[in-house]
């Protein structure tokens, strides 16, 4: 795709000798080449694996492992008819789905809260959830599990949608304090010139103009929540609430006998919703992600 | 603007006490604060606080500890398998964020050239750090099989560079660097696209004047890329070695800390003796013994970003 350049740009050949086109194949269009296929190579992989019948699974000599000869789709219907995979997908989805509203509802307030209504400690506060983001899951997740235990939660996926806010409310307050500073403050003061609550000024000036940051901090704490996994290892036990990472690494895997085109197929499966949501919002997603890095 | 003070107008105020409740700056600021701190309060201070306590008691699964003063602490301190979980926890941090950081940033650099396709490039690039880890770390497991590994393939039957398969996840230097390149592997995405954002606030007349005074590509590359570059640089590479020294996801995925504890991360042993193994206090420990690490990466994190302020001369806000 990179190689093709130099071929389709015929107005610019005369100006560039074929040394310094073949010096910038080889430091910019190779080395790139390289990395777009190292960094995608295990989902190729994981994907011909799902496809691939047992006998070419285990066959090399006979099949050319890079290809599938005769595709098929027995792994994936025997994930979907005799494990819980799709049981482990609604709970994934609902959790994911709920602990982002919840997430998102305390992030907007709370950053309204730091960056609009200004008051004397805004910033120690707007330090402090920020340093929340920083406290790791690994070192949380002991006392946690006490804690969830002590709630009467353990086993529930209430469990979950109430401790996945810890790692999302800092990251959608943060994301949400930079998009609140992008939207002109003179908008609030003439709503509020003009009568307007400060309530109805936060639901019918400041909100729909913060709808694109709004989109972007749901869509991030979606993914997240989808990609959690020592919470759900530690606090859900019975097999059928379990998330799909989870499920799929201590359901699928029995013994030592690793059914590796289940088990990919499982991988697979469990990557489309947040990889078909991250196609969607691509843009979206990259901008805030560069910038909240540039904050 | 115009059309926003027409509609403002016909606002209309009813004034009964609720309302002029939530008029009032300080009740609403305190209602606001309310649901995010109260979240971080019950399920991140509160358990910050009770793994504190837990560290310094006997406590098992449902059942409350008794206060044992340092006795966890000792008996980490004469556990060997904890200080290989120290060893390998430097080990990984160290070698994965170095990896990360030189391909990054060399990856950052290919992007911010002028090629085609640059933002299809770039979504692709994304999407290791998108998927669930655990899910591409069972990729990787399978990518590291023993017997039907496609890289010992590859190297064997193809390019005939080897006559054995290699054991990935057999001993346990070999297990350590595979764990680290499928580290590094999702790690790249994310130092990639921010040094990327970084690479892009640098203005071109910079890089014309420096040509003009006739400065090398790499003069250019050490005094106006490197410098400019440094305060995304610092903010990136703290939240990286925080998030790789707590990593946990990967190692459970696809060694669980074998062989023989060989590849256990802090993090991966506070969950094998918290958890499974019912030690609440000792694996609360083990918690606690993460900490001053990731105290000190936050202190930097921090000065990296008041630096950065600094020079980019902005106000403190």
């Amino acid at each position: 795709m990179t190689n093709s350049t130099a071929a389709s740009e015929p107005e610019r050949t005369g100006a560039i000798s074929w040394d310094s086109r073949l010096r910038r194949i080889m430091t910019l269009h190779l080395p790139l080449a390289m990395f777009v296929f190292v960094l995608l190579f295990p989902f190729y992989w994981m994907t011909l694996t799902t496809f691939k019948p047992n006998e070419e699974l285990y066959d090399y000599k006979q099949y050319n492992p890079f290809l599938v000869h005769s595709p098929t789709l027995q792994n994936v219907k025997k994930l979907l008819f005799d494990t819980d995979y799709p049981q482990w997908l609604t709970t994934t989805m609902g959790v994911a789905f709920a602990a982002t509203a919840l997430s998102l509802f305390a992030s907007v307030l709370a950053a309204y809260a730091i960056q609009r209504l200004r008051f004397k400690g805004s910033e120690w506060v707007g330090l402090g959830i920020y340093l929340a983001y920083l406290v790791p899951p690994s070192i949380l997740f002991i006392p946690l599990a006490a804690v969830v235990v002590q709630f009467g939660l353990y086993d529930s996926p209430l469990a979950l949608i109430l401790t996945y806010p810890t790692f999302l409310v800092p990251f959608c307050t943060w994301l949400l304090i930079g998009y609140f500073k992008s939207i002109p403050y003179e908008l609030e003061e003439c709503a509020m010139i003009d009568g307007a609550t400060r309530l109805q000024i936060l639901r019918k000036v400041t909100l729909p103009l913060a709808v694109p940051g709004l989109i972007s901090a749901g869509i991030f704490a979606f993914t997240l929540s989808w990609n959690e996994f020592i919470y759900a290892l530690a606090f859900i036990q019975s097999s059928e609430k379990k998330t799909v990472p989870v499920a799929v690494l201590t359901q699928l895997v029995q013994g030592d006998d690793y059914q590796w085109g289940a088990l990919m197929a499982g991988a697979l499966l469990g990557s489309i919703p947040v990889a078909l949501l991250y196609s969607f919002f691509v843009d979206y997603y990259v901008s805030s992600l560069t910038g909240a890095v540039k904050e | 603007m115009a059309n926003l003070a027409l509609e403002g107008a016909t606002w209309i105020r009813r004034d009964n006490w609720l309302v002029r409740l939530f008029d009032y700056k300080p009740f609403l600021i305190v209602m606001c604060l309310t649901p995010a701190l109260g979240l971080l309060l019950v399920f991140l201070t509160y358990p910050l606080g009770l793994g504190l306590w837990l560290a310094f008691t006997d406590a098992k699964i449902g059942r409350a500890g008794q206060f044992v003063g340092l006795e966890n602490f000792i008996s980490l301190f004469k556990d060997k398998i904890f200080w290989l979980s120290v060893f390998n926890t430097l080990v990984y941090t160290f070698v994965a964020t170095i990896g990360k950081f030189l391909l990054g940033l060399w990856l950052a650099l290919l992007l911010n050239d002028n090629v085609r396709f640059k933002s299809l490039i770039r979504a692709i690039v994304l999407i290791p750090w998108i998927v669930p880890t655990v899910l591409s770390a069972m990729a990787f497991w399978w990518i590291y099989d023993p017997q039907f590994s496609i890289i010992s393939y590859t190297l064997k039957d193809v390019m005939h560079v080897r006559d054995s398969n290699i054991d990935f996840l057999g001993t346990p230097w070999a297990a350590r660097f595979s764990l680290i390149v499928a580290n590094i592997w999702r790690g790249i995405p994310f130092v990639a696209i921010s040094l990327l954002a970084g690479l892009q606030t640098i203005s071109p007349s910079l890089y014309e004047a420096a040509m003009l005074d006739g400065a090398t590509s790499w003069q250019r590359f050490r005094f106006i890329t490197v410098p400019m570059l440094m305060p995304v640089l610092a903010v990136v590479l703290t939240f990286s070695v925080l998030f790789t020294f707590s990593d946990f996801q990967l190692v459970y995925a696809i060694t669980r800390g074998g062989p023989s504890n060989a590849t256990h991360l802090m993090a991966t042993l506070a969950f094998q003796r918290g958890i499974p193994g019912g030690q609440l206090g000792e694996g609360a420990a083990i918690g606690v013994a993460m900490i001053p690490f990731l105290i000190a990466a936050t202190i930097v994190t921090y000065l990296g970003l008041t630096r950065s302020k600094w020079q980019q001369g902005s106000d403190n806000d």
